[in-house]
């Protein structure tokens, strides 16, 4: 099984979100790839950067807001150590990705949205990670996992936790 | 002498273990003190097979297929790496049925080069398209395009000729290329296979589309859920810089064209070709009222020509081999092939590219070989998550744009996902309901509000006390369909009701 190793983000501060999208500032239109940048480095969109961008982009506060919310990927909160995606889109339903995602849920005890008690996982939904032909499917941050059972699933979440104990 | 052997640098196969699979191949290699060369081709479309692990030989290349780093002892033990027998060789690929039965004319080249080789690229004829076109005139260049009869494979079947003549005849001192990869489709991987696989054609064509209207810019707008396709995008771009494909002086022709990679951020709208300009514009991806059209005023109010990456992929090969070539292949208003892509519950799921005209039973019979459960297929949904559901009754329509539309179809961007008879297909109406709850832009109220509703109707539909209360709710379920059909401002709105009432139509015995 492929290994993940789990990422680090560094701790917001409003200088070092200046610093980090700095380099879009003349670009047109990359408020969105700002955003991104963002999440990469902190691994959310703190509330505190938002008048930052609104400068930066030339926008009201309440736009870069609107525009944040309006996507399914940016975060408002630090996620757990790993996100972990679960597919629901038709392909892998008809696959049985549906008793998996209940599987999963159980397993880390929790919901879509939420991040497990350890603060290990955060879980979320996808519509279709395109490996539709060896469904059901899942994502572990930037890596996918084909043909997940609730068996692997446990057996991936372990090393998985194993891996995050190690590296601190 | 070095052996090379072949291992995808691909999102399936990485998903089957590929990148441990290298690391152990090499490490194995090394205790033995056998000299090889691992190449990261793309997949040639074949997922079932992955990691299918590839060696050359005097006839062509032999497979391995389904290899984990379990077999990699045995493997060196069978010498593999000069071809010998082991219980996962498939022999020769390209003798494969499942690969002599297509006809690829824009996967031509991909899962056979390392991904983003200039030189391979170059070597089976990658960039004599570009030649040509920076040779011509713009008008003969549009022409050829206009004579393959090549229509947007991105869902909504337009002429891509015709889009190119607008682009070109609107006088700006800007404007822009926009490839459109979001693939939100479920069900579709055609896009991210081919810019993983042979990223350099779309580079190509994007660039030859730049020639032919007068753009110098160009954007590929990618889904965030295809982060592998991202890195081995970039490098594709950077090594056609370097070598002069892209830049101020394409190929010496002293005509600019640059390209540039742009994230999505999982909304699935933004697939929509306007919703997904005012992404690229750093906004909410809402969708713009039409006209104007994106060709006249698109990104940044200039005209742009936005097309799916198929599109744009499938344009070298058409200037290579000429527009009435491309056109040899399908049928009537369907010219040209069509990378279909099956996947859901089914055995031999990959990309088959063949020209229009087969049908779905060939497709997932001849090619898919049944259901993954052995099971019988009971539905299949064709077109993405916007696409009618269809019954196995129904095996026989043939895969071109009118002949599925006659029968209630849409081929969308050529997805076709299988079912088992253990599908419940009122469940599948109300997940194509709340999908548009979740992705609707929020524009108009018959999408945002109507989906909602849509989900409660078939719950009240499924919990009906008698059957008189469920025809009752069923056609009530039937006017909210018709009323987001004609007062959704999109396809969002007004083709969910596609997938909810074809369930209702062929399926009418599971909604109890
Ligand atoms: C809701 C919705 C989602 C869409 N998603 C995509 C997509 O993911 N990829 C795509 O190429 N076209 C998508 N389209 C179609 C585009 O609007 C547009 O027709 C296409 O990009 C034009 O390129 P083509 O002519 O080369 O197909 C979508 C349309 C709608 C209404
Ligand atoms: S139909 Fe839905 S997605 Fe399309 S514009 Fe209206 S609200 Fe937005
Ligand atoms: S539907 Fe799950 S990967 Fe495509």
């Amino acid at each position: 099984m492929q290994s993940v190793t789990p990422r680090k983000f560094a701790d917001f501060s409003l200088a070092a979100a200046s610093e980090a999208v700095e380099e879009f500032r003349a670009q047109p239109g990359a408020l969105i790839n700002a955003l991104h940048k963002l999440q990469d480095t902190f691994g959310y969109v703190d509330e505190a950067a938002m008048t930052m961008l609104g400068k930066l982009f030339n926008l009201s506060r309440a736009e870069v807001h609107g525009v944040t919310s309006f996507y399914h990927d940016f975060r408002r909160t630090p996620p757990g150590r790993y996100t972990i995606k679960v597919c629901q889109a038709e392909a892998c339903q008809a696959m049985g990705s549906e008793a998996l995602t209940d599987s999963i849920k159980e397993a880390l005890g929790c919901d879509f949205h939420e991040t497990s008690k350890d603060g290990l996982f955060t879980l979320e939904p996808v519509y279709c990670l395109g490996n539709c032909a060896c469904s059901p499917n899942i994502m572990v941050d930037e890596q996918v996992f084909a043909r997940v059972s609730s068996d692997t699933f446990k057996k991936l979440s372990a090393s998985l936790a194993s891996n995050a104990a190690e590296v601190k | 002498m070095t052996r090379r052997l072949y291992i995808p640098r691909e999102t399936t196969a990485s998903s089957l273990g590929a990148e441990a699979l290298v690391t152990a191949i090499a490490a194995e290699a090394a205790t033995r003190k056998i000299k090889i060369e691992i190449v990261r081709n793309g997949s040639r479309g074949a997922c079932f097979m992955e990691p299918l692990v590839e060696v050359d030989s005097n006839d062509g290349r032999l497979g391995y297929s389904q290899i984990s780093i379990d077999d990699v002892a045995s493997l060196f033990d069978a010498d593999f790496i000069n071809g010998g027998k082991h219980p996962k060789s498939v022999g020769l690929v390209d003798e494969l049925t499942w690969f002599k039965n297509q006809e690829r004319l824009t996967f031509a080249r991909c899962g056979l080069i390392s991904a983003t080789s200039v030189s391979e690229y170059e070597q089976l004829g990658g960039f004599v398209g570009l030649k040509k076109a920076i040779a011509m005139q713009s008008a003969d260049i549009i022409q050829e395009v206009l004579t393959s009869g090549l229509r947007g494979r991105g869902g909504a079947g337009f002429p891509t000729g015709i889009k190119w003549q607008t682009v070109a005849g609107a006088e700006a001192e800007q404007k822009y290329i926009v490839c459109n990869a979001d693939e939100g489709d479920s069900g579709t991987y055609s896009d991210r296979l081919i810019m993983e696989g042979d990223p350099l054609s779309l580079v190509e064509g994007m660039t030859i589309a730049g020639l032919a209207v007068g753009a110098t810019m160009g954007y590929i707008y990618l889904r965030s859920e295809y982060p592998l396709t991202r890195i081995i995008l970039q490098e594709a771009i950077d090594n056609a810089k370097t070598a002069g494909y892209l830049g101020n002086d394409v190929c010496g022709s002293g005509k600019a064209f640059d390209l540039e990679i742009r994230m999505g951020a999982g909304a699935y709208i933004c697939g929509e070709e306007t919703s997904l300009l005012e992404s690229l514009e750093g906004k909410r991806g809402q969708i713009r009222f039409k006209p104007p059209l994106p060709a006249l005023k698109g990104l940044f109010g200039k005209p742009t020509v936005v097309n799916n990456v198929i599109s744009l992929a499938t344009i070298p090969v058409i200037m290579e081999k000429g527009g009435k070539h491309y056109a040899g292949f399908g049928r009537g208003r369907s010219l040209g092939t069509m990378p279909f892509q099956i996947g859901g519950n089914i055995k031999f799921g990959g990309l088959v590219e063949k020209a229009f005209g087969l049908t779905l039973r060939q497709l997932i019979e001849d090619f898919g070989g049944g259901t993954y459960s052995g099971k019988p297929v009971r539905a299949i949904q064709v077109g993405g998550p916007l696409g009618a559901y269809f019954p196995a009754e129904l095996l026989d329509t043939p895969l071109d744009y009118e002949d599925f539309a006659k029968a209630g179809g849409m081929l969308g961007h050529g997805g076709v996902v299988v079912f088992d008879e253990t599908v419940n297909l009122a469940k599948m109406a109300r997940f194509s309901m709340e999908f548009c709850a979740v992705e609707s832009c929020g524009k108009c109220t018959p999408c945002r509000i109507g989906s909602v509703r849509g989900m409660e109707t078939i719950d009240k539909i499924v919990a009906a006390k008698d059957e008189k209360d469920r025809e009752a709710q069923i056609s009530v379920l039937t006017d909210l369909c018709e009323t987001m059909e004609s007062a959704s401002l999109c396809a969002m709105g007004g083709l969910t009701p596609v997938p909810v009432m074809s369930a209702v139509k062929h399926f009418r015995g599971d909604f109890q």
